[in-house]
């Protein structure tokens, strides 16, 4: 018989933690706390209407050609699919990136291309090329929840700028920049995700953007766009991303398949200027040699049929109904003091709730009702702001869930509205969202400004 | 000798439960035990009913473990198991019918109200409220009733700051206590079959001092192991958690959180069943007193096997 092929190390005594202690490197104390991160592992109770993750819908992938694809590749390429490849990735991968950046309008030199494992292992690479501890790195406020580790990691000093409807408020920016230039300091990038941003739903207006880039220009400052979600748009004009009105100087790029194909198959790239791709190919060197080949072939098998576009039309399609469903839901379960972010496109919605309100406390409230969200906190990182805020996913889960989902947080929030005006004596006044000027959207959005304490 | 290893659960506590587990788990092995781990689920009764086992080591924080749920059913089943019984557990969980138990047996902890969520809402309770500022002063703690670790408790500096902590402490429980802010050393003593462990000390970091979740990470908070006391303020740390352990009927293992204040030790409160992780206290309170962890299961075990002779 065999004996459990899994073995749990042997336990380690208190001693013993202390001695590993010493040897942990000091990035490895920037760590969440404990408290939040157990919160979280309850979300993923089957129980659990989680609208918490960032999952895309992989349910409508059509199973046929996944099991065609994955025939044809191991009749025709078996040795080479099982095979390393080159660190930056097959030529073949990189032409699919192109076409894909393509659709957006932009136009890479194959050759300033990097195929990562998935978009996170860019900003990891990124800021491994470009930030020393201590280092400023600005992004928006809140953030992408899953840069705010990479940052750390690296020890940069986070500094980060409000965003409103139409995205980083680019003048803000400027004024930081001026502060940091007083004090000595040059940030190495602005990290953004001007489109459809993940937590917040917005995106950076034109205006905007092309002040954004008239800047890095200027100051020869980096800006790194992180884009996973710009052809997800449901509503309105697509607008050029930060890179293409750059043409490549000063935008560092990221994409990813993760959104338009599959987050499973780990398939994310990196567009830089050659003296800052070199670097980056040596780290990515470092990491893991090269992004796994079997996804690469699949991807080249997947892009050769011709047909991602009509998947990528499908999954709008199936998004927008969803968004739909999830601004209805809040118009109805979210009280009148709550305000949201109505997204043109991508897979969240941002929720503010009134700052008596500690989003962190509420989870577990919500997850007693069992439904999950990610507490604003998340996406800041000093902890003690977005305390009222909520990022809510719309695209993982169906349409039933969403309702029920937002419903069960809506009575949970209400609740405390309610206590809250029972002690303080103060009763909601002022119009539902739904009877504002643009039914369910505020013309500014509330983002919770820094706790007073 | 098979044990049963009841965690995880559906409390908050989950992920610390978890770990304490695993590490209870290996050490079994290690000493010649049959480790049988039951995430503690719908399938509980079958589990334990097919499994037979000799003894059930609860590793369980928090609501459903440590609230004397899980410890009813091994009553009912006939499985000894280690840790305080049904009632001891109920008292401890339930912070304010424990603090009731205490100021009853003459243990000093610090004042406190407790208030329902439905006294808020129906009873005006708020109205009252203001009337505590005297007899509680500022800062103030407000905590949920039940529920452990550090979540949804709030240091509140001012008035203004009560009704959000109070919102924040009812996502917990029904019930929250303010309770009056006791300044002074940060204590814990273990209790293990009714003998007092060497006190551990928590030290926060500058600036963590009124940030309970810091208290909680590796690094921020430093604990001295035996604390350095005068042997007049161990010897009464010692007698206030024996007295404290006592009062709430706990028999096994305990953890006493307590402070010492100028006017001697005030306990907060009594964990049932405290953490057994790699940077838990009673593994360390058990090794200061030569204890490796192994020796410390092994103990607990037979403390559950023979709970006269605790």
């Amino acid at each position: 018989m065999a004996e459990t092929p899994h073995r749990r190390r042997a336990h380690t005594r208190t001693r013993d933690l202390e001695r590993y202690a010493g040897l942990f490197a000091e990035r490895t104390s920037v760590m969440r706390s404990s408290a939040m991160r157990d919160l979280m592992a309850i979300t993923a109770r089957p129980e659990v209407i989680s609208l918490a993750g960032g999952l895309p819908d992989t349910s409508t992938f059509p199973a046929g050609t996944f099991a065609a694809q994955m025939t044809k590749i191991a009749q025709e390429s078996t040795a080479e699919a099982l095979q390393y490849g080159p660190t930056e990735g097959f030529a073949e991968t990189v032409d699919c990136i192109v076409e894909v950046m393509g659709a957006e309008g932009m136009l890479p030199d194959p050759d300033d291309v990097i195929v990562t494992t998935g978009g996170q292992q860019a900003i990891d690479l990124i800021c491994k090329t470009l930030v020393d501890p201590g280092d400023v790195v600005v992004c928006e406020a809140p953030t992408y929840p899953g840069a705010v580790p990479v940052f750390c990691s690296y020890q940069a000093e986070v500094v980060q700028i409000e965003c409103d409807d139409d995205g980083m408020k680019v003048d803000e920016l400027e004024e930081t920049l001026a502060r940091l230039d007083r004090e000595g300091r040059r940030p190495k990038f602005v990290y953004s995700v001007p489109t459809f941003q993940n937590p917040a739903g917005v995106t950076l207006s034109l205006e905007r953007r092309l002040r954004l880039v008239e800047l890095a220009r200027q100051r020869e400052l980096l800006v790194v766009e992180d884009n996973p979600y710009g052809l997800l748009r449901f509503a309105g004009e697509p607008l050029p991303p930060l890179y293409q009105l750059d043409g490549g100087d000063f935008v560092l790029y990221i994409g990813t398949l993760s959104k338009i194909l599959s987050p499973g198959i780990r398939l994310g790239w990196a567009v830089a200027p050659p003296p800052v791709m070199e670097k980056i190919v040596l780290g990515k060197q470092a990491a893991d040699l090269c992004t796994s080949t079997l996804t690469q072939h699949f991807v080249r098998e997947y892009f050769a049929e011709g047909r991602w576009r009509e998947y990528v039309e499908s999954l709008i399609e199936i998004y927008r109904g969803r968004r739909d469903t999830m601004v209805e839901a809040l118009r109805s379960h979210f009280p009148a003091a709550a305000t949201w972010t109505e997204p043109q496109g991508g897979l969240f919605i941002w929720a503010t709730l009134p700052e008596y309100i500690d989003t962190g406390d509420l989870l577990a409230k919500a997850l007693r009702e069992n439904v999950a969200f990610v507490p604003g906190q998340a996406a800041y990182a000093d902890e003690s702001r977005g305390r009222a805020s909520m990022r809510l996913n719309f695209s993982g889960v169906g349409d039933e869930e969403i309702r029920e989902g937002v419903r069960r947080i809506g009575k949970a929030v209400a609740e405390q509205v309610e206590l809250y005006g029972a002690l303080t004596g103060e009763h909601e006044v002022g119009a539902a969202p739904a009877e504002a000027d643009e039914p369910g959207r505020a013309d500014v959005l509330p983002f919770r400004k820094e706790s007073s304490g | 000798m098979k044990v049963a290893v009841l965690k995880g659960g559906r409390s908050l506590e989950r992920g610390v439960s978890l770990r304490s587990a695993a590490r209870v788990e290996d050490a079994l092995e290690r000493l010649g035990h049959e480790a049988v781990p039951v995430d503690v689920g719908g399938d509980l009764v079958k589990r334990l009913l097919a499994e037979q086992p000799e003894v059930a080591f609860v590793a369980m924080h928090g609501v459903g473990g440590e609230d004397g749920t899980v410890q009813e059913l091994l009553e009912i089943l006939g499985i000894p198991f280690t840790g305080p019984g049904v009632a001891a557990c109920g008292r401890c969980v339930d912070k304010v019918l424990a603090k009731h138990e205490l100021r009853g047996a003459g243990v000093a902890t610090p004042d406190w109200f407790a208030f329902n969520e439905t006294a808020f809402r129906e009873l005006g309770a708020a109205d009252a409220l203001s009337g505590l500022e005297q007899r509680l002063g500022f800062p103030l703690v407000v905590k949920p009733s039940r529920g452990g670790s550090a979540l949804g408790v709030k240091f509140a500096a001012s008035w203004f700051e009560v009704p959000e902590a109070l919102v924040s402490a009812f996502s917990y429980d029904e019930r929250v206590l303010l309770e009056r802010f006791a300044e002074g050393r940060e204590l814990a003593v273990s209790v293990l079959g009714g003998e007092a462990l060497p006190i551990v000390e928590a030290i926060p970091g500058d600036g963590d001092r009124y940030d309970f979740e810091a208290r909680y990470e590796i690094g921020r908070t430093e604990f001295a192991c035996p604390a350095e006391l005068e042997d007049t303020e161990t010897a009464a740390v010692r007698g206030a958690a024996l007295a404290a352990y006592e009062a709430l009927g706990c028999s096994g293992f305990s953890r006493v959180d307590l402070i010492l204040t100028a006017d001697g030790p005030q306990v907060l409160e009594v964990n049932p069943i405290p953490g057994l992780t790699d940077t838990s206290l009673l593994p360390q309170a058990a090794e200061a007193a030569g204890m490796s962890f192994e020796q410390l299961v092994e103990r607990i075990l037979e403390l559950a096997l023979a709970p006269a002779a605790a």
